[in-house]
């Protein structure tokens, strides 16, 4: 690190100002960004959501709408780029600076394939013939460890894994040597396996192509794992910047400290107080939820035959107590969660939910327990309807049980607004005025309208900032203290669930593959898959997450 | 914690209401609307669809209280002074006496035909029809088209596969086809029933495009989280989805009822639309086409309806569109984003 300072300055931002004009007026968006990035460092950008990073990080490349106003200065390699001609601006584009997206399966065009991506930004920076293009594209993918580069080159985005699609993006992004890398969440879409891997191919890409990079994100986990060092944002202004070291071990700014107060630690989290009721013995106590070799098909449909997404599924939960079920994604954690409420069918084994058997119930038969039964869905934006005030949508569940209708629909509602800490007047607004986390919100008080017995929550912190996630999961073990709900909380994220959990259920490729208490599964799994998840999670701590690295790699 | 031991809620307002939104700034031009609202203001500002919308109320007074109407029995009276079957003496050798330079109207501004009907009078009374059919086929079609649409994408499967089949049927056979088929036979009963019949037939369109956005929005969270409310399938498709597609039925309603009027000024060409003594603009232009060479303006006014009309409505179709589309960001004009700049620095 401390020859990066020496190393040449590849990029230097001086009170880089964006605005936007919406409605005749402009709103900052950014105010007073400044840094530098030398040959071979890492700066990290970390902010929440509305924060800017990503405003001030398009920015650089003039690709911001015309409604943005910049201002400020942007050097590469001591040459003004800002206000360049788009004739000029698009030789630096992908040549110079190059950037790597969230979402590769969008930043990816799906009608061509992946070699012809690379090609074509190659001969368009490059003179380069056809075949010369090519034999560079297969040499790039075999750079990114692309399993297989040559037979690679010819597939179409569709036909490649999460991680292996982010490999082309990272492989596109280098293609030309650039000496500036702009990577813009580039892990938040993966499972943590797949992050680990692309982290340590981006550690190792800095070294060998030696260009300065800047990485966005929100993920503190990620910043201690690659960053050398750390630019804090917050409502469009930096905060704090220093080395990555310094910011972990003593962050001045109090914004700074929150954030990482925020951040859940996998393995330290202070157990909750124990509650009596939970030392009885399980086997003396009705379960909430009680799977028993329990099946799950998605039928077939057409030509594409019938899809076992979980398979052999036995696990309880008890009144009153928190399982956290975790896996990657297509591992059928959410399958499980949406079949405990009765969305999905069972197709072998016994599945009742509390107290009542909803194997065979379909229809009307299911509507005794979808009283008992409330659940969080994992998306704020798509969950609530978005033609609905949100006190409808949290009064309907009331409104079918015909629990309650007019004032008192009314008073039930603003009852249920003060219980998750929305303040009333917030009934009449729409989903799209809301927050992510004050829409979260909303969907557990609509859950809870019914004082169920069985809260089913599908991720519902994965879309959310971490101060935001922090008060949250507060808000939700706040809730299950006073009203003593079963909780069946679903989340990739172990850190979450160690925060929250009583025990834990690892799921994977649609089996159960350990189940047992908390500190048993996390302190000392057993199965080699757990193992591997819980030794792939970044943990926000610049040395303990080296040592954990190195103790990876050595394996 | 327990539940005695909790400490009472703090004031949620400060904090929780201080969270930031992922685009705070792009919904500040939004602020503290609801979804109707937010459409109706970008409606507002599309100029092209308000200025049909004016045109097209003027069209809609104008032609029902020039000569009156008749509805069954009830006879209204209109202001102009002749009516669309009484013959005069001929003025001016038939021709308009509208004058642009002078701005004068004079007794028959559209002129006469050749035995004396007042032009004027006749071309209000077919755009009476016209307007009128448009308004039936195009509700009759966009109810069809949606309740088969949404059914039809809600249940999927066999359902699904048979109304799309009974659509393939209605699509093979044209328009224009049915429509002279049976126009002929239920044209005599006038206007409304042949309006019946052409919107028994134009839904198809719509309901493919129901159809599709119901299968997308039926995968939606909110519609899981109203079955495990307890909502029945009428209340998730009528109050759930329905109002979620609202924006594809109305645009694409608009644009029927522009087309409804197109058939059926060539269904009335052909001879096959609304028949005498009742007429209507397509009927007109088809009277009086031998007569084009020597007195065009019978040709001229009624066309100049249809394409007003037709035109407007596509119009104010475009602006719902563009009000509808959640992505619609409005760009600045380099005057705009100089006058913005001026204000904040003052």
């Amino acid at each position: 690190m401390a020859t990066a300072h020496k190393a040449e300055t590849v990029m230097q931002v001086t009170d880089l100002c964006v605005d936007f004009w919406v409605d005749g007026q402009l709103y900052p968006a950014a105010t007073n960004v400044s840094f530098d990035v030398a040959r071979g460092e890492t700066l990290a950008i970390v902010g929440e959501s509305g924060s800017g990073k990503s405003t001030s990080a398009m920015a650089l490349l003039g690709l911001l709408p015309d409604n943005s106003r910049i201002s400020g200065s942007v050097k590469l390699l001591g040459r003004e780029i800002l206000g360049l001609r788009s004739r000029d601006l698009r030789e630096i584009r992908g040549k110079d600076i190059a950037v790597i997206f969230q979402e590769p399966m969008t930043a990816l065009n799906p009608v061509y394939t992946v070699g012809f991506q690379i090609v074509e930004v190659l001969r368009t920076h490059l003179d380069l013939t056809p075949s010369e293009a090519k034999a560079r594209a297969i040499e790039l993918l075999a750079k990114v460890e692309m399993p297989n580069p040559a037979a690679s080159f010819r597939k179409f985005p569709h036909q490649l894994s999460g991680g292996q699609r982010q490999r082309a993006m990272i492989a596109m992004a280098i293609s030309c040597d650039p000496v500036l890398l702009i990577a813009d969440e580039p892990t938040t879409a993966l499972d943590v396996t797949v992050q680990a891997e692309i982290l340590e191919l981006l550690r190792s890409l800095r070294d060998r192509i030696d260009s300065g990079i800047i990485l966005i994100t929100h993920d503190m986990g990620v910043v201690a794992d690659m960053a050398d060092r750390v630019v804090v944002m917050k409502d469009g202004a930096t905060v704090e910047v220093g080395d990555t070291l310094d910011i972990f071990r003593s962050p001045k700014h109090p914004y700074t400290q929150t954030l990482l107060a925020a951040v859940p630690k996998l393995l330290t989290a202070q157990d909750r107080p124990a509650d009596p009721s939970r030392e009885t013995s399980e086997t003396e106590r009705l379960s909430a939820l009680s799977f028993r070799d329990v099946a799950i098909e998605y039928p077939k449909r057409g030509r594409v035959p019938a899809f076992r997404a979980a398979e052999g599924i036995s696990f309880d939960v008890f009144p009153g107590e928190t399982v956290g079920l975790v896996g990657e994604s297509g591992s059928g954690k959410t399958t499980l969660g949406r079949a405990a409420v009765g969305l999905l069918p069972v197709t072998e084994g016994s599945l009742s939910v509390v107290g009542v058997d909803i194997t065979r119930a379909r229809g009307k038969g299911l509507r005794p327990v979808r009283r008992k039964t409330g659940i969080v869905f994992q998306d704020p934006g798509s969950s609530l309807n978005p033609r609905w005030p949100i006190g409808e949508s949290i009064g309907e569940p009331l409104f079918l049980a015909g629990e309650a209708k007019g004032r008192e629909l009314d008073r039930r509602v603003e009852e249920l607004l003060n219980q998750v800490e929305l303040p009333i007047s917030y009934r009449n607004r729409y989903p799209h005025e809301l927050s992510g986390g004050q829409r979260q919100r909303v969907g557990i008080a609509r859950a809870l309208a019914l004082a169920p017995d069985l809260l089913v929550a599908d991720e519902p912190t994965s879309a959310l900032d971490v101060s935001v996630q922090a008060r949250f999961l507060e808000l939700l073990q706040g809730l299950q203290d006073r009203f003593g709900f079963a909780c069946l909380f679903i989340s990739h994220d172990l850190a979450v669930i160690d925060e929250l959990a009583d025990r834990i259920v690892v799921m994977h490729r649609g089996k159960i593959v350990e189940q047992g208490a908390k500190d048993a599964i996390l302190r000392n799994p057993q199965d080699p898959y757990t193992q591997q998840l819980i030794a792939a999670v970044p943990v926000p701590d610049p040395v303990a997450q080296r040592k954990r690295r190195e103790g990876r790699t050595a394996k | 914690m327990t539940r005695g031991t909790r400490p009472p809620m703090p004031d949620p307002a400060p904090s929780i209401a201080e969270e930031t939104n992922e685009n705070a700034i792009a919904l500040k031009e939004i602020e503290g609307l609801g979804q109707a609202q937010i459409v109706r203001r970008r409606f507002f500002r599309h100029r092209g669809a308000m200025i049909s919308l004016v045109v097209l109320v003027f069209i809609v007074l104008l032609a029902f209280t020039s000569v009156g109407f008749v509805i069954g029995d009830w006879q209204v009276g209109g202001w102009w002074q002749y009516n669309w079957v009484t013959a005069v003496g001929i003025e001016n050798g038939g021709a308009p006496t509208i004058d642009f330079a002078r701005f004068t109207f004079g007794n028959h501004p559209f002129g006469q035909d050749e035995i004396g009907r007042d032009i004027f009078a006749v071309v209000m009374r077919g755009a009476q029809q016209s307007l009128m059919i448009m308004v039936i086929v195009g509700f009759i079609g966009t109810v069809l088209g949606t309740v088969i649409g949404a059914v039809s994408g809600y249940y999927r499967g066999g359902i699904d596969g048979t109304l799309m089949r009974f659509t393939d049927v209605v699509i093979t056979i044209p328009v224009i086809v049915i429509g002279a088929v049976l126009g002929r036979t239920v044209g005599i009963a006038g206007a409304p029933v042949l309006a019946l019949i052409l919107g028994a037939v134009v839904w198809t369109g719509l309901a493919r495009l129901v159809r599709g956005e119901f299968l997308s929005l039926r995968e939606r969270e909110f519609v899981d989280a109203a079955r495990v409310a307890g909502a029945s399938d009428g209340r998730i498709i009528f109050r759930h989805i329905l109002p979620n597609a609202m924006g594809v039925i109305i645009v694409n309603a608009t644009l029927l009822m522009a087309s409804a009027i197109l058939i059926e000024t060539g269904l009335s060409f052909l001879g096959y639309g609304v028949q005498a003594p009742d007429t209507s603009l397509g009927k007109i232009v088809s009277e009086n086409q031998v007569a084009f060479a020597t007195r065009p303006w019978l040709f001229w006014w009624p066309g100049v309806f249809i394409i007003a009309i037709a035109l407007c409505v596509n119009f104010i179709g475009d602006g719902l569109r563009d009000a509808f589309d959640p992505r619609q960001k409005r760009m600045p004009s380099a005057r705009h984003m100089a006058r913005a700049v001026k204000a904040e620095s003052s």
